[in-house]
């Protein structure tokens, strides 16, 4: 773009830039002038709802972010919680659903290194990541092209940087047929004296730009973020950044190894909206100015305007504040690795963002303004429809065929197609891979210390009821992390919903913020760092606007002092296996229910939070002092479902005693009650003994050993069978 | 015992080298950045795993060709000890220490998995902690590790007895042509060779990462315990 083409300045560029009509009126009182194109850029990025969370910050505000473990909650480039031994976890996680769209491959795997650089810019070695993914029916046509690119994606990143991935989930349903969402989640760990933040300070030090040079890809990608697709959604391909994950490894080693010298002042790495963000924020946090010159910042493509540069989003680079007498020491280690190093400005006492180039002030925006102006909106909420009710349940599968059909659908299907294609054991300190234990469980290097991480949710609860939704998806991820005996410590969330603007969105928004607070509240198990993706929706083929079902992944984070005393969900033969918490049968909205019967209907299961806290807290505590010896929470498909993929987990059978009597069988082995988990154990009267002190429910239901699952009627399912039911999926998925 | 385990850009596995050195021999072994022009004095060479230069050529090209490959092959040419794995062997493949290539997976997608291995020989450095016929297990994590060599060269390395590892069942069983025994594809099952001298060794998995009981397992450990015996002998 040169000079003459450079468009007019007014409310219409401003609308396709996404800014609102009163929200450009905001800008120009500001400015008290026309803003240059630079500077309308620089707002239109900085007020999407993908950088100032407008319609979200009012209720991501009422979530509980303190606990006495919590070092730095949100608002930092990632949440920070200590972790014992003079240690610190720091951890994130972020969607990239909309470039995932657009290009599979690259809109995943530019959202694993984002999350990465996130987490390594505060001081951590990233040891660990995971993910969640949703996908649309695997029956429609792009499915298999999305699954395929964005499992290659991510692993295509995360494998050559080194970082193992170690964990995720997948769903699939219709709603997310245009609309894939990719969430990827980031797990660091840094000395607890030593970690980074992003304030800047000390009028007249310099800026810094390290990492690749910045070309013309990504820009305006956080408004693309921002906005609902429409029918042209892949002509904007262009916009989807290029990722670079042999740049990015140089990245963390350079920036690691910089780290253990005093050079840093503050550092952020340059995610959404680029150098705007990074430098606007930095300056901001820090309450100085900024001047940055632009003919410094090194460069791709020839002929860059100060618009193209500020709003690129080039893949791995950080800004970083330095100390003006280490500037050589910083140089040297950047160039032993082979990666750009630039002052390309310096901080300033005017409190404003000056951005020249060739000569000429580009932008000059006062940042006080542009941070507290920003628009936050208390948009309308309305209550979404209630479930329809559960319909004429008229069966005629027995149990036996009913489980293998349910190991084999899309939501229960073996994820081994997925996890084979994800280096999980780089690090030598994956002492729980997927698949192997509820959590995944890495060690700390040098230490003990265990860090179980999940990332947990399940939307059709959350679209049948968001409340009940929000607050299931949070135990969900306290369990699996109690399941292996480590100490749920705190949250990262990742919250994907549809338009805002629509009331019945906005109130599923609410209600999942409300039900995510009460189970973060009593749990003790704060949110320290999330991210909100809106506007995911699409247009299906007669024109009208689809929502995903409301989606707010969570991903967990525990510690185990002692690895050595952790469990996974293998069986054990010649053990007893004991079902913790109440079986009432609820089968409203259960798996069982929709494949099935198919039908999405009824309620979804209630939510006990004390309960879950003591059923929980006992589970830990029997798994700390031996009693228990293998654990699996009981989730989707319920207790039959659990049970089974212990056995798959293990290679070995178990014997089904009968079930309680005074409810259906296929309730009783398929329901989704919650607060419940399989223990394993081979000390059965005094686990029982146990339980019965502290009024937890507690019942023996199964003998492990042999080589298949048999039922109380005789009747015998192999391990062979069990296993071919559940791992047909995806191949069949890939073959189309 | 001394070791030198050589770093170049985009290499990932030698955090998990060192633990497993450490973890087994209680040794601690020398990082050695490419750009050194002199080798410090060490019993052992290793390359280890990871994406050098990204491996935006062929796997290991780039790193084959810079200028501390050229100290390695003197090394290598006087009887030192290389070990090189998964991208490591990629670059003794491509530097022409040992023969052979790696080509991508027969899936032609990344594979990350356990697999057994059985031990065709116990009188290398590399191989000597298990008896022959042994199968341990390991992991292994790659793109490009399905062994390719044409006719003459495979019936050298067949005649000359220099297959050190086979992809294998738990039981030993060795079919070339069974995906889920030979998951990459490899040409007789090869999954680590060795040089005439046999003091040159190349695999693709992953022992390094299985030498712990809380790991999974430490079926690795006697590749370490070996080189520890030839070395301190």
């Amino acid at each position: 773009m040169n000079k003459k083409q450079q468009p007019i300045v007014n409310e219409k560029l401003a609308s396709e830039f996404g800014l609102s009509t009163e929200e450009y009126a905001k800008v120009l009182t500001i400015m008290g002038r026309n803003p240059s194109l630079t500077e309308l850029g620089i707002f239109s990025v900085m007020w999407s709802e993908h950088c100032s969370y407008k319609s979200s910050r009012a209720w991501l505000k009422t979530l509980p972010t303190k606990a006495p473990w919590v070092i730095h909650g949100p608002g930092e480039n990632a949440g920070v919680v200590d972790i014992g031994q003079g240690f610190a976890a720091i951890f994130k996680m972020e969607s990239h659903n909309h470039p995932s769209f657009i290009e599979p491959y690259q809109g995943a795997a530019t959202g694993v290194g984002g999350i990465l650089r996130d987490v390594f810019t505060m001081g951590a070695r990233p040891i660990a990541n995971l993910n969640a993914l949703r996908f649309g029916s695997p029956d429609h046509s792009s499915t298999r092209h999305i699954v395929d690119g964005v499992v290659r994606g991510i692993g295509g990143y995360g494998n050559c940087v080194g970082v193992p991935t170690v964990g995720g989930e997948v769903n699939f349903h219709s709603s997310y047929n245009g609309n894939p969402l990719v969430n990827a989640m980031t797990v660091g760990v840094a000395r607890k004296d030593k970690i980074f933040l992003s304030a800047a300070a000390g009028i007249g030090n310099p800026v810094i730009y390290v990492g690749s040079k910045t070309g013309r890809d990504g820009i305006h990608g956080a408004t693309m973020a921002s906005a609902e697709f429409d029918e042209d959604a892949a002509s904007k391909r262009p916009t989807v950044q290029v990722g670079d994950p042999f740049v990015e490894k140089l990245l963390i080693e350079a920036c690691l190894e910089l780290m253990e010298t005093d050079a840093i002042v503050a550092i952020q790495d340059m995610g959404a909206a680029g150098l705007t963000s990074s430098a606007v924020e930095m300056a901001g946090k820090g309450g100085v100015g900024i001047e940055l010159d632009l003919d410094h910042v090194p460069q791709r493509e020839s002929h860059m305007t100060a618009y193209e540069m500020m709003l690129s989003e080039s893949q791995e680079r950080m800004l970083m504040i330095l100390r003006p007498d280490r500037t050589d020491v910083a140089k040297q280690i950047f160039e032993k690795w082979e990666l750009d190093f630039a002052i390309i400005g310096h901080l300033t006492d005017t409190g404003h963002i000056v951005v020249r180039h060739n000569g000429k002030i580009e932008a000059d925006i006062p940042l006080k303004p542009l941070a507290d102006e920003a628009p936050l909106y208390h948009r309308p909420t309305a209550p979404s429809p209630a479930p329809a009710p559960i319909g004429d349940l008229k069966i005629e599968k027995s149990i036996e065929e009913t489980l293998l059909q349910l190991l084999g659908c899309a939501d229960l299907a073996s994820r081994a197609w997925i996890w084979n294609q994800y280096d999980s054991t780089i690090g030598g300190q994956t002492v729980y891979r997927p698949g192997k234990a509820d959590a995944a469980l890495v060690q700390v290097d040098k230490t003990t210390i265990g860090l179980a991480l999940t990332t947990d949710c399940t939307p059709r609860y959350c679209a049948a009821n968001a409340k009940i939704g929000g607050a299931q998806a949070v135990v969900e991820a306290w369990r699996n992390i109690t399941a292996v005996g480590a100490k749920p410590l705190a949250v990262t969330d990742n919250l994907n919903f549809g338009n805002p603007e629509k009331p019945e969105v906005m109130g599923q928004i609410a209600d999942v913020i409300e039900g995510m607070k009460k189970a973060c509240t009593i749990l003790d198990f704060p949110v320290v760092s999330g991210n909100v993706s809106l506007y995911n929706e699409t247009r299906d083929q007669e024109g009208k606007a689809v929502s995903v079902l409301p989606t707010p992944a969570i991903g967990g984070l525990g510690v185990i002092e002692d690895t050595s005393k952790a469990v996974g969900n293998s069986l054990i033969g010649g053990c007893e296996l004991v079902i913790i918490g109440e079986t009432k049968g609820h089968l409203g909205q259960t798996i069982w229910l929709r494949e099935i019967m198919g039908q999405e209907t009824g309620a979804p299961p209630s939510i006990d939070l004390q309960t879950e806290k003591a059923n929980g807290d006992f589970v830990r505590n029997e798994i700390l002092n031996g009693n228990i010896l293998a654990c699996h929470d009981v989730s989707d498909g319920g207790l039959l479902v659990a049970i089974t993929e212990m056995v798959l987990a293990s290679n070995i059978g178990c014997t089904l005693d009968v079930p309680e009597s005074g409810m259906r069988p296929e309730a009783y082995w398929f329901g989704e009650d919650q607060a419940r988990y399989v223990v394993v154990t081979s000390n059965k009267d005094k686990l029982l003994q146990n339980a019965k002190e502290k009024n937890i429910p507690a019942r023996v239901i199964a003998y492990a050993g042999g080589d298949g699952l048999v039922f109380p009627s005789g009747s015998v399912i192999t391990i062979a069978r069990l296993r071919e039911a559940n791992n047909g999926f995806f191949t069949a998925l890939m073959k189309g | 015992m001394k070791i030198g385990i050589v770093v170049f850009p985009g290499i990932n596995r030698e955090r998990d080298m060192v633990l497993a050195f450490e973890r087994v021999t209680g040794h601690t072994p020398t990082i050695i950045w490419h750009r050194e022009t002199h080798l410090p004095k060490v019993d052992l060479i290793v390359l280890p795993g990871g994406f050098s230069y990204g491996d935006y050529l062929r796997c290991g090209a780039m790193a084959a060709h810079s200028p501390i490959m050229q100290e390695i092959s003197h090394f290598a040419k006087n009887g030192g000890y290389v070990l090189g794995v998964c991208n490591g062997f990629q670059i003794l493949t491509e530097a022409g220490l040992l023969p052979g290539a790696l080509l991508p997976n027969a899936s032609l997608r990344f594979l990350s998995q356990d697999c057994y291995l059985r031990v065709e020989r116990d009188d290398t450095p590399y191989t000597n902690g298990w008896k022959k016929g042994d199968v341990f297990l390991t992991p292994m994590a790659h793109g490009d590790g399905n062994y390719f060599a044409d006719t003459k060269t495979l019936k050298m390395l067949e005649d000359d007895n220099r297959i050190v590892f086979r992809y294998a069942s738990a039981s030993g069983k060795v079919d070339p042509q069974d995906q889920t025994l030979n998951p990459n594809g490899s040409i007789n099952a090869i999954a680590g060779i060795i040089s005439e001298n046999g003091r040159i060794c190349g695999m693709m998995p992953h022992p390094e990462d299985l030498v712990d009981p809380l790991m999974g397992g430490d079926d690795g450990k006697p590749l370490f315990q070996g080189i520890m015996e030839t070395l301190t002998q």
